[in-house]
């Protein structure tokens, strides 16, 4: 594109949210991302758009706008099914630089961290990784720090005219926030972390007043250099750890009798009406399938209740459930990292614990 | 035929981690590792060789001079040679940055027919899993990420690429790049003989000098100051307020219990 320049910051306008779906399916962080990208829009006065790609999707667009784009942008073709890096960069890079939006988002998915790098680097600009949390206005962003961190804001100077995008991620395995700025190129870029922008209620009115624009896009079979040979759902029992409102986790605690442990998370579970999570150490371990896994590498949760027995707390643990609402430990080591931001500290034996804490659950009810 | 494997040193982040006075981590306090998920491409690479003697591994990594201790680990796990890119004008650089001077470098060494890059999904300082698949942009290669098999065929690979739900097969001709996770393979333990023999093999430095004539390389987007993203600020987490101890008794666990009803958590 000739008159495409990475550089000319002015030339770059509005929100565009890269809205995954698989199968026909929309995932769910396109609506996390939407809402959170429709923030963003209003701080800046401009326009929300979503881009859906794929085969047959049309029929998925108008839901979009639900939660908060004002147009979404369609490109269908039989070679955007099922997802390839190749095809899907070609086409996120084209719509860029037609469109020239000034912020793209995109989820940190499996999909969203494959296809994200690669556009970034064609698009020459900034990408910063699995994002937490976003801020046009310098005002809000210093109300966001006064609430999560301890710098002190009334020292330093802050440019309040500022409209560039602060982009808070943890780094380190969470002990550390850092907000990543892209000053000097467009457009702006961040996956953001499934799980963590809260979703807007869905708005039948704006989903009937979103306009849906088809994008004609130039992709030939030879812009694809991998082949898809199949695509395989593996059928396991699927545990909704995200939407869970209690979460029981188990630790590297279990490893004198794991079966007799994880027995006794699920009664406790039950009891709480929650779902059994895990540690890295357990699902490495293979003694729970990874899909339980909480933590950096794993799922981020915050449900109102998170029971960590013998968990020791490593950082990239806590780093996907320390926004709990609230915090039960259980471990046998007083020191252990897990107790420090935990609400109730229980040093002690799972295996002694649980089954007490289970009896007088049920004596309460 | 070669096969290079990007590696990188990262400090071990899975006890407690040093921080400084203004936040940032101390380095300098904490045992550097080799990036779990790095291990895993190079003994995929390894793996491979078994099968194609005639191939190299060639190990490389960006970072500072000590950066050589691993790749003498990784030399006595068996590769042939290693590279570090190390130069004061790389520092600071992001991933954008890094990928560049890393496709530079690999551009330096020549990448033929046959070849494979091979990557870590992603370092467990950063987090980012953005690396691998910017340097395969960067280089113009096919890329699959998060792989958890690899099986090879005349001059195509089969890849199967996790997906949250499931997985996909996907093919892919060579030179291409692959980024590795945990469940690809086990990374095999330096061998006595390894050990013994790994100062004969190669270890060559990349500085600034050697690549800054590499056409991949834009010398006004690398290091602190060119790189795309910048750190606007960086903070702790306050620490949450002390929690409340309970006795592991009978009785205690019972106050506790009654404590989440009166407060309607439970």
């Amino acid at each position: 594109m000739t008159n495409y320049d990475c550089k000319n910051l002015e030339a770059f306008h509005g929100v565009m949210v890269f809205c995954e779906q698989r199968d026909g399916v929309v995932n769910p962080t396109s609506f996390e991302l939407l809402s959170e990208g429709r923030k963003l829009a209003d701080d800046l006065g401009e326009e929300l758009c979503g881009l859906l790609l794929g085969g047959d999707v049309q029929g998925l667009a108008k839901q979009l706008g639900g939660y908060g784009a004002d147009k979404v942008y369609v490109c269908e073709s039989p070679l955007l099914e099922p997802y390839t890096t190749d095809a899907y960069t070609k086409v996120l890079c084209d719509a860029v630089q037609e469109l020239k939006p000034s912020i793209v988002l995109i989820g940190a998915t499996n999909i969203g961290r494959d296809l994200g790098p690669r556009c970034a680097a064609r698009l020459h600009t900034g990408l910063t990784a699995d994002v937490t949390h976003l801020d046009i206005d310098t005002a809000k962003y210093i109300d966001f720090l006064n609430e999560t961190s301890t710098i002190d804001t009334s020292k330093g100077k802050w440019d309040m005219e500022d409209k560039g995008l602060k982009m808070t991620r943890p780094a380190f395995g969470g002990h550390l926030m850092a907000t990543i700025i892209c000053p000097r190129f467009r457009p702006q870029m961040s996956t953001v972390r499934p799980g963590v922008m809260q979703c807007a209620e869905f708005d039948e009115a704006k989903a009937n007043a979103c306009e849906v624009v088809p994008l004609t896009v130039a992709l030939e079979e030879t812009d694809i250099h991998t082949k898809v040979v199949e695509v395989v759902r593996e059928m396991k029992e699927t545990v909704d750890l995200l939407g869970a409102e209690v979460i029981v986790s188990v630790g590297f605690g279990i490893s004198k009798d794991v079966e007799k442990g994880i027995a006794l998370a699920q009664e406790l579970a039950d009891a709480l009406g929650g779902v059994v999570g895990a540690s890295r150490a357990v699902t490495d371990a293979g003694w729970l399938p990874s899909d339980r896994q909480v933590g950096q590498t794993g799922k981020t949760v915050r449900p109102r209740i998170y029971v960590a027995l013998g968990i020791s707390g490593a950082i990239q643990h806590k780093a996907g459930m320390q926004d709990s609402e609230y915090i039960i430990a259980v471990n046998t080591n007083s020191d252990a990292p897990i107790f420090e931001g935990a609400d109730y500290a229980i040093v002690g034996d799972l295996f002694d614990v649980v089954p007490t804490m289970v009896a007088a659950l049920k004596e309460k009810k | 035929m070669k096969y290079i494997v990007c590696v990188k040193q990262v400090p071990n982040t899975s006890g407690k981690v040093a921080v400084k006075e203004d936040g940032t981590m101390d380095r300098s306090k904490m045992a550097t590792i080799i990036n779990p998920d790095d291990l895993n491409a190079v003994e995929a690479a390894l793996a491979l060789r078994d099968e194609n003697p005639d191939a190299k591994v060639i190990v490389i990594s960006m970072g500072p001079p000590p950066a050589k201790g691993m790749l003498h680990e990784l030399l006595a796990m068996g590769a042939d040679e290693a590279v570090l890119v190390s130069g004061r004008e790389f520092g600071g650089s992001d991933t954008f940055a890094t990928s560049q001077i890393l496709a530079g470098a690999i551009a330096h060494i020549g990448l033929d027919k046959d070849d494979i890059v091979f990557c870590g999904r992603q370092a467990i300082d950063g987090d980012t899993a953005q690396v691998g698949p910017q340097i395969a942009e960067k280089l113009g290669l096919p890329q699959v990420s998060y792989a958890a098999d690899i099986q090879q065929k005349d001059g195509t690979l089969m890849v199967k690429r996790m997906l949250e739900d499931g997985y996909m097969t996907i093919e892919v001709e060579t030179p291409c790049l692959l980024t590795c996770i945990k469940e690809l393979n086990k990374p095999r333990y330096m061998t006595v003989r390894g050990v013994l023999e790994f100062d004969q093999k190669p270890l060559t430095v990349f500085d600034f000098e050697t690549l800054k004539d590499e056409p991949l390389i834009e010398l006004d987007t690398i290091g602190l100051k060119g790189s795309p993203t910048n750190v606007y600020k960086s903070f702790s987490p306050p620490a949450k307020g002390e929690g409340v101890r309970v006795e592991a008794t009978a009785d205690g666990i019972r106050g506790m219990v009654e404590d989440l009803c009166e407060k309607h958590i439970v």
